[in-house]
């Protein structure tokens, strides 16, 4: 025990002594964390929006000042030819040109239907979709209301059936992004700042040759291991405090669950990242190439972890892939937690699995360290 | 008890594929013994002591350290031995005085005795007004006097020194080998590989390693006369020739 | 010239021999790009619902079933009371809850309109828009055909048109989005990591007192990458076009000199990280932690620029990854020229131009 303690106490030294990595260690997370969680968001707002009108009549004005009316959209520019909207398109200045023919409000009222032409720039694909729903409604709020004007009452038709559906958005009525994303992000940031830095640890001491001199004296395996991994079991949790209370302070995310039920779970998540950084530093030779392999893991589990796109759109081998990414189980529980006050019942799964996680990894990890070769 | 052997060796290999490191290589030590252990740089030396100290498995051969087998007893063996490698092997991020504290501790001594010893060691070394200091802004004999001293801090047995000299000027040289004399009076035994064959008179006795065989093992002095020359440099330059 | 050569050839040596670290650096962007490829969207598919009927009749069985034989929902559970739905959230499994009032169906046919609840769990604000929107979509064809005896008078008729995307893959997004992320933090991490590299182990003052210039010791270490990074940018070039069937609308060469351009933006930035930090670790730490989260979040690759507060946009502007994404889509999906990109080629230049003067003047300072 008290090795062990000898351990700890040196490699805080030498986290604390490194003033080059100490902003790099806790300003930047943090700074990213309050930053960056602003960037993530599919709303779709200030849509570019361009007309091409070649009807020029007070229906054709009044179906574009719904557009200037609606949050969504910015009306750019009034385009004089198809030719003008193409290249509009293709220069990036326009997303979504609305094309009123000639004779719009002849046809409306003459043939009782008239036709309206949308280009949306689709290679946002996701993007589209919605901006297509938005111009839809517009346009048929517009068309309803030209009904009623249009209409006599007399005339009145049978009355079509029609269904109202009335949305209920739970846990995050405003659909404020932050609200999902902050959770996520702090996950992030713990992970890679544990991973990189377990990761580095050991192969550092391989590197510049002091592990040769740690291995001739009679220190145990595990000894060494759960010293060398305790720092930043401790920055990894001083991380998650740090980020909780920011995102109360900063981005008022709801904290509905147990907070000790968080700490409980993290404490075992980070067992897992820092097992896998020491797996990793056993492996190679050099820094370069534990980061190499660190990162390609952490991207890989990033962009497959739920946090940005939702597991359950991918398909299925990539969602059975899934299952072993730790960092999507993280994500689940922080927002579980969070967001919807999941308890110990609802996240027993993702806590069995992460521990049975931690278990294999570290025993990997402490039977390929070797003091021997 | 003088006679008693430390280190046994015996026909020790260690194989990297086809090539033979160290081939076969026997010799005993002696308690107390500075035993010097030469050779041309990729002669085998380091791989040797590598498996003397318990962090390289042998291919085949003995080897006993303190009485443990290096086979299966490894633990044993480095409670029992002080190591200083020929990169240096102290924390430049640590001071002086925290790397001592660590090695000390993780050795296994305690608090009060890591105190009491640092500071006769500080003292000896003439370190004690910079035992605050970072390791890595001393000087490289400063470091290695240092690590040296570290080395012996847990009273092993038998220090193993792999090219403790190299890159040193020589009145620090002059000063680490006093330290060695002074080590061994305590009864500590010595096993040392250096290339500087002016060192190697200052040994008890020699053995020069040449292409992973040991070719000459005695006193300087036997040595010189049985090939009848006047220096070391001299035995280890005949050698090397008689091999090509 | 000939010593120029002969270090230049030692740094591929130097590449060559470290098998692991090749094999990751050419095996991770084919396993990326087609890990992400096939598996990354934004759309939604497959969503867990639950359906709590009310009424259970003829009406609502039929929507029922519309819903259950779209791509986009399966039905994993009936409930039958409201308060079941916090504890099916909880878990996480289901994502929304269709609640059909009481007497759904004699409403509709005899009052001619019907209420049905969507609940969503809108933890996630995309997925519970989304499935939001397409449940209503669904309702309305539904009512189309129902209404369709109905001559309904003075109708407008959008007729929508997906540019460049008909099909809104998404794909289509994430290709240039994933090449970016991986020339980008390849090209900037190794050069600065092989740079501190010569400098903690001393062997870079070694090359300093060499007859090579400086600019030529730092030109040397960064061509081989050059070359693996130009490499990696065709095979995923070959990959998305082979197996994702992205379509190179423009001029291929254009899209391999714009991507020789950003793999020397990259590397320039790995020089100037090199110049500012002492360690690997902390060239590392630099390129990977200051790096990673700003290039997926800022450059437009996931989350829409235009959607982002203000001065968000504006920090944006300094990512490259932004640029070099507006040029790829370009060039790839609506197959513009040089014409309509000139702009984002010239503030690209303008950026690696910036970060080799810092570099040189951070480096000049050191040696004086």
């Amino acid at each position: 025990m008290r090795t062990i303690g000898y351990i700890i106490q040196k490699e805080f030294k030498q986290i604390f002594r490194n003033k080059g990595m100490l902003p790099i260690i806790f300003i930047l997370p943090i700074l990213q964390l309050v930053i960056l969680s602003n960037a993530a968001t599919y709303e779709v707002k200030n849509i570019k929006f361009a007309y091409i009108d070649a009807d020029r009549t007070s229906t054709s004005r009044s179906l574009i000042e719904k557009f200037n009316a609606s949050s969504y959209f910015d009306v750019l520019m009034d385009l004089p030819s198809n030719k003008m909207a193409n290249s509009a398109m293709l220069a990036g200045e326009v997303d979504v040109v609305l094309e009123i023919p000639n004779h719009f409000e002849r046809n409306l009222i003459k043939e009782k239907s008239a036709t309206l032409g949308i280009s949306i720039n689709a290679i946002d694909g996701a993007a589209a979709g919605l901006e297509s729903v938005y111009i839809n409604q517009i346009i048929q709020g517009y068309n309803r209301d030209i009904r009623v004007s249009l209409m006599d009452t007399s005339h009145r038709s049978i009355k079509p059936m029609n269904i109202s559906s009335i949305p209920s958005f739970w846990y995050n009525t405003s659909l404020d992004y932050k609200t999902f994303m902050v959770p996520g992000i702090l996950v992030l940031l713990v992970t890679m700042i544990t991973l990189f830095l377990s990761g580095m640890n050991i192969v550092r001491e391989k590197e510049i040759g002091t592990l040769e001199q740690i291995n001739v004296t009679p220190i145990k395996k595990s000894q060494f291991i759960i010293g060398k991994l305790f720092p930043f079991w401790i920055i990894g949790m001083g991380l998650l405090t740090i980020g909780l209370i920011l995102a109360k302070l900063i981005f008022n995310t709801p904290m509905l669950g147990s907070i000790p039920l968080l700490y409980l779970y993290t404490s075992i998540y980070i067992l897992v990242i820092l097992g896998m950084g020491l797996l990793i530093s056993n492996f190679t030779d050099t820094q370069q190439q534990a980061m190499f392999i660190a990162w390609f893991f952490i991207v890989i589990f990033i962009l497959m972890s739920g946090l940005f796109t939702p597991i359950e759109s991918m398909p299925q081998w990539a969602q059975i892939f899934t299952e072993i990414n730790p960092i999507k189980y993280f994500v689940e529980v922080m927002r579980m937690v969070l967001l919807k006050g999941s308890g110990l019942q609802d996240i027993l799964p993702q806590l069995l699995k992460t521990l049975a996680y931690a278990l294999v990894m570290n025993a990997l990890a402490v039977w390929s360290y070797k003091k021997v070769n | 008890m003088k006679n008693e052997n430390v280190i046994e060796v015996e026909n020790l290999t260690k194989a990297f594929g086809a090539f033979k490191a160290v081939n076969a290589i026997s010799f005993e030590v002696k308690k107390g013994e500075i035993f010097g252990f030469l050779g041309a740089n990729g002669a085998g030396k380091t791989t040797a002591i590598k498996m003397l100290i318990g962090i390289s498995h042998p291919s085949s051969g003995k080897a006993k350290v303190v009485d443990y087998d290096v086979y299966t007893q490894p633990e044993a063996i480095k409670r029992n031995i002080g190591y200083m490698s020929q990169r240096f092997a102290l924390y430049d991020d640590l001071t002086v005085q925290e790397n001592i504290n660590f090695f000390g501790g993780i050795y296994g001594l305690s608090r009060k005795v890591i105190r009491e010893k640092s500071k006769n060691l500080l003292v000896e070394l003439g370190m004690h007004e910079i035992s605050s200091k970072l390791v890595g802004s001393l000087p490289l004999g400063w470091k290695q006097k240092l690590s040296f001293s570290v080395a012996l801090l847990h009273e092993p047995k038998i220090v193993f020194l792999d090219e403790p000299t190299g890159g040193v000027d020589p009145i620090t040289r002059r000063q680490f080998w006093e330290m060695i004399y002074k080590a061994a009076d305590q009864g500590t035994t010595i096993f040392v590989t250096t290339h500087y064959m002016d060192e190697a008179e200052y040994c008890d006795r020699v053995s020069i390693m040449v292409e992973g065989k040991i070719e000459a093992l005695d006193t300087p002095k036997n040595l010189k006369q049985q090939f009848k020359v006047t220096s070391m440099n001299e035995v280890f330059l005949k050698l090397a020739r008689n091999i090509e | 010239m000939k010593r120029f050569i002969g270090f230049i050839r030692k740094e591929f040596y130097h590449i060559f021999r470290d098998r692991r670290s090749l094999f990751i650096l050419f095996g991770m962007p084919i396993a990326q790009i087609l890990l992400f490829g096939f598996a990354i969207t934004n759309e939604i598919n497959n969503v867990n619902i639950a359906i709590q009927d009310h009424s259970k009749d003829a009406s609502t069985l039929e929507i029922i079933n519309k819903i259950s034989n779209s791509k986009y929902f399966s039905i994993k559970q009936i409930i039958s009371r409201e308060a079941e739905i916090e504890s099916i959230f909880q878990k996480g499994k289901i994502k929304a809850v269709l609640n059909f009032e009481k007497d759904f169906g004699r409403n509709l046919i005899k009052e001619k309109s019907a209420k049905i609840q969507i609940i969503t769990d809108a933890t996630d604000p995309n997925t519970a828009n989304s499935i939001t929107n397409y449940i209503n979509a669904i309702l309305q064809n539904y009512q189309l055909e129902k209404n369709k005896s109905i001559q309904i008078d003075y109708q407008i008729i959008p007729q929508t048109r997906m540019v460049y995307n008909q099909e809104l893959k998404s794909v289509f997004m994430f290709v240039p989005g994933v090449m970016t992320i991986i020339l980008m933090l390849v090209s900037a991490m190794m050069t600065s990591i092989s740079i501190t590299r010569e400098k903690e182990l001393g062997t870079m003052e070694i090359l300093l007192v060499s007859p090579l210039k400086p600019f030529q010791v730092i030109i040397g270490k960064v061509v081989p990458y050059i070359f693996l990074s130009i490499i990696n940018a065709a095979v995923i070039v070959l990959l998305s076009i082979f197996i994702f069937k992205m379509p190179v609308e423009g001029s291929l060469f254009l899209l391999g000199a714009e991507s020789v351009l950003f793999i020397i933006t990259s590397l320039a930035l790995g020089i100037l990280i090199s110049t500012i930090s002492d360690t690997q670790q902390s060239a590392m730490m630099i390129s990977l932690m200051g790096l990673m989260l700003p290039v997926i979040l800022l450059s437009g690759f996931i989350f829409p620029i235009s959607s982002m507060p203000a001065p968000l946009q504006v920090i944006s502007n300094i990512i490259p990854a932004k640029w070099f994404i507006i040029i790829i889509k370009g060039i790839m999906l609506k197959g513009v020229g040089l014409a309509f990109v000139w702009k984002e080629t010239l503030i690209l230049i303008g950026m690696t131009v910036f970060f080799i003067a810092v570099s040189v003047k951070k480096y000049k300072i050191r040696l004086e």
